[in-house]
């Protein structure tokens, strides 16, 4: 952090109130100034804003995020039902549940964007390798945070786009098919792999973003901002505007129009939940988020043994090129037009990412089968968010329907052991209530005759606590056993 | 003057002609920014107090009413019939289904009430007997006329009746479990 400038003539601050009393015990009145008087070579820029926009998305989705963590539970059983109660039961659910998805899409947005700026103003130079390194990292980190994400909500669309998505992995030689393993605890995608997708969402990547926004804004300040491309990127030569205040409204107003934009999608188009995840559904199409159809395409050209060149090879040099880009790219020059081989190189990328994008959506608006699916999908989408919430049935409901389906003989003794009122002490189910044990499991300590025995002739123990023997015919004292064994 | 405010050489920000107007200038902003600040912030909370406090503003566990059977199936009971119904109990997003036995009957003045089946003594099931024409406790042989009042036994109040409420034809019951061991009818949970 940079000292306060001294002000010649600068008017001491006070020093009094509550204000003067926290600023002598924590020292914030410095902090905020050395935040806010930040040095701008040249000056405040719109071009400048996109880092703050992002970190607001950034703490917005933190917040929406604790909260949906209220209701959201991460099992195979649980997730669809919570994130329906969510978005049809709870108040304010769907708006929050929107501020988070579309949140992830306006961060993906404002991230090429500050990326970009950063790519076109050659602000990677002059020293500033590891502020560079950060961002890539963060970069990285969000794309893992938007596809850990994808998958929560456990409806048809995140199911098979995650198993798409996991299943491209193990096409990465030697080590894919272990990868995947991993990432989905298992070989098939199941409960295991939303409880590590939720880790990875909640606890273990944010962490991560976290410590590297901290070094990321700690490295921007410690190189400085680098300004305009006709500056220095080494020594800044321009003169300096502080970030306060006209940065500071720049940015705000950034902020204002994410707020508002995202708001009003939130609030008119709505993020729709899709019917539960269906592992035996053969015929549904998956389709990734749109900002992961240029690789989803791209995966599509690479099959059997040149699949190492388009899965592995390609991307890892990319990536690669893209990291190395600072220590490359050594030159003082920043100004784009000076830069052809830079700007050729991006203008490159972006054609191929966005050529591949559209072409997935032509593709699948000019085959008509995947067309029609895709139209399927989408009414059965619409079809399952008018529905009302329906509450999952508990499972303790399901064991005592299930006991009636099962053994007609069972059933016979379920209604003899209602009649009998054995369910009064022993509870329904036999689950034991506080008079009397439960009967669950007793097939593995008693035989049918032991049973029997102990029926007509209770032990002294049993019967002062109020076991009364039962008289029942040899048919009906059948029925009774059965069902007693068939608790579980 | 505006554009010039925040200007100064690197490091050494420019003192204005008066110190006191570019603070103030700067403080005033502060303000502002302040305010507008809390004001867009408790605005963007407002979903985030709505979706915590959902619990205060709807029911999140609730006894939904069960249907005991229609109305003119009752119209001429000879003496208390059991019934079976099916108990819906929604907590938040999960809903647990069970069954009770309940007794449908005529109170003293002939209007149809129905019983729990639940013994007022020590809780458990009280089947009917036929030939005595009595309810009849198997587990501490506490007794109760066919309106559910006491007859006899270790009981210290007679059966308890439900909550009941007719709608469309149908007979509608609120389950609920009641004190055990005391003189007077007090619901529970």
């Amino acid at each position: 952090m940079h000292p306060t400038p001294k002000r010649e003539g600068e008017i001491p601050r006070p020093q009094s109130g509550l204000w003067g009393w926290l600023n002598r015990r924590t020292g914030l009145d410095d902090l905020l100034r050395s935040t806010l008087d930040e040095p701008i070579p040249g000056g405040a820029r719109f071009a400048y804003i996109f880092g703050s926009g992002l970190l607001f998305i950034f703490i917005s989705q933190v917040i929406t995020g604790i909260f949906l963590t209220l209701y959201y539970v991460p099992s195979a059983d649980h997730a669809h039902t919570t994130v329906a109660y969510i978005t049809k039961a709870v108040t304010a659910g769907s708006f929050l549940r929107s501020l988070h998805a579309y949140g992830a899409s306006a961060m993906v947005v404002v991230l090429f964007l500050h990326l970009s700026q950063t790519y076109f103003y050659g602000a990677y130079k002059g020293r500033r390798e590891l502020l560079w390194l950060s961002g890539c990292a963060l970069f990285g980190l969000v794309l893992a945070m938007a596809f850990t994400g994808y998958l929560l909500p456990w409806d048809q669309r995140a199911y098979f786009a995650t198993a798409v998505g996991t299943n491209a992995v193990s096409e990465i030689p030697w080590i894919g098919e272990s990868i995947k393993r991993l990432m989905r605890g298992g070989t098939e995608m199941g409960t295991l792999t939303i409880s590590r997708f939720f880790v990875a969402h909640v606890f273990f990547i944010p962490a991560c973003i976290f410590a590297l926004v901290a070094s990321h804004i700690f490295l921007f300040r410690k190189a400085g901002a680098a300004g305009p491309v006709n500056e220095d990127p080494f020594h800044s030569k321009q003169r300096v505007e502080l970030f306060y205040p006209r940065q500071v409204l720049m940015d705000l107003s950034l902020t204002a129009l994410l707020i508002v934009g995202v708001g009003l999608l939130c609030f008119f188009v709505p993020m729709q939940l899709g019917p539960p995840a269906n592992p035996a559904d053969t015929q549904y199409v998956p389709r990734p988020e749109w900002y992961y159809l240029p690789i989803f395409q791209w995966l599509k050209y690479w099959h059997g043994s040149a699949a190492i060149l388009g899965v592995l090879i390609i991307p890892t040099f990319l990536v690669l090129a893209i990291l190395a880009l600072p220590f490359l790219d050594r030159g003082v020059e920043r100004r784009p037009w000076k830069r052809p081989a830079a700007m050729g190189a991006y203008a490159f990328v972006m054609f191929s990412l966005v050529g591949l994008g559209l072409r997935s959506q032509y593709l699948d608006r000019h085959d008509s089968g995947v067309a029609q699916q895709l139209a399927k999908q989408r009414t059965e989408e619409d079809d399952y968010a008018r529905k009302p919430f329906e509450p999952e049935l508990s499972s303790a409901s399901l064991a005592a329907a299930n006991v009636t389906l099962a053994d007609p003989l069972a059933a016979k003794g379920k209604t003899i052991f209602e009649a009998q009122s054995c369910n009064a002490c022993h509870g329904e189910g036999g689950v034991g209530t506080a008079a009397a044990p439960a009967l669950v499991g007793t097939k593995t300590k008693f035989s049918p005759d032991q049973l029997a025995e102990v029926f007509k002739h209770p032990t002294a123990k049993m019967y002062t606590s109020g076991m009364p023997p039962i008289d029942l015919s040899p048919d009906d004292l059948k029925a009774l056993i059965a069902y007693v064994e068939s608790l579980k | 003057m505006v554009e010039d405010a925040g200007y100064s050489e690197i490091g050494t920000p420019k003192p204005s002609d008066s110190g006191l107007s570019l603070e103030g200038r700067r403080s005033f902003l502060g303000a502002l920014l302040t305010v507008g600040g809390l004001f867009v912030g408790a605005l963007l909370s407002v979903p985030l107090i709505r979706f915590a406090l959902f619990p205060l503003l709807r029911q999140t566990t609730e006894l939904k009413k069960s249907a005991v059977g229609e109305l003119k199936e009752f119209s001429s009971l000879t003496e208390p019939m059991m019934r079976t119904i099916q108990i819906e109990q929604v907590d938040g997003w999960r809903k647990t289904v069970s069954e009770k036995a309940v007794y449908v009957t005529q109170d003293k003045h002939g209007q149809l009430c129905v019983l729990t089946s639940i013994c007022p003594h020590l809780g458990c099931t009280v089947p009917w007997n036929k030939e005595k024409k009595q309810f009849a406790c198997p587990c501490h042989g506490a007794t109760f006329a066919a309106d559910g009042t006491r007859i006899s036994g270790p009981s210290l109040r007679g059966m308890d009746t439900l909550e009941t409420s007719v709608q469309d034809g149908q007979v509608l019951v609120e389950f609920q479990y009641f004190r055990q061991l005391v003189a007077d009818k007090e619901a529970i949970g």
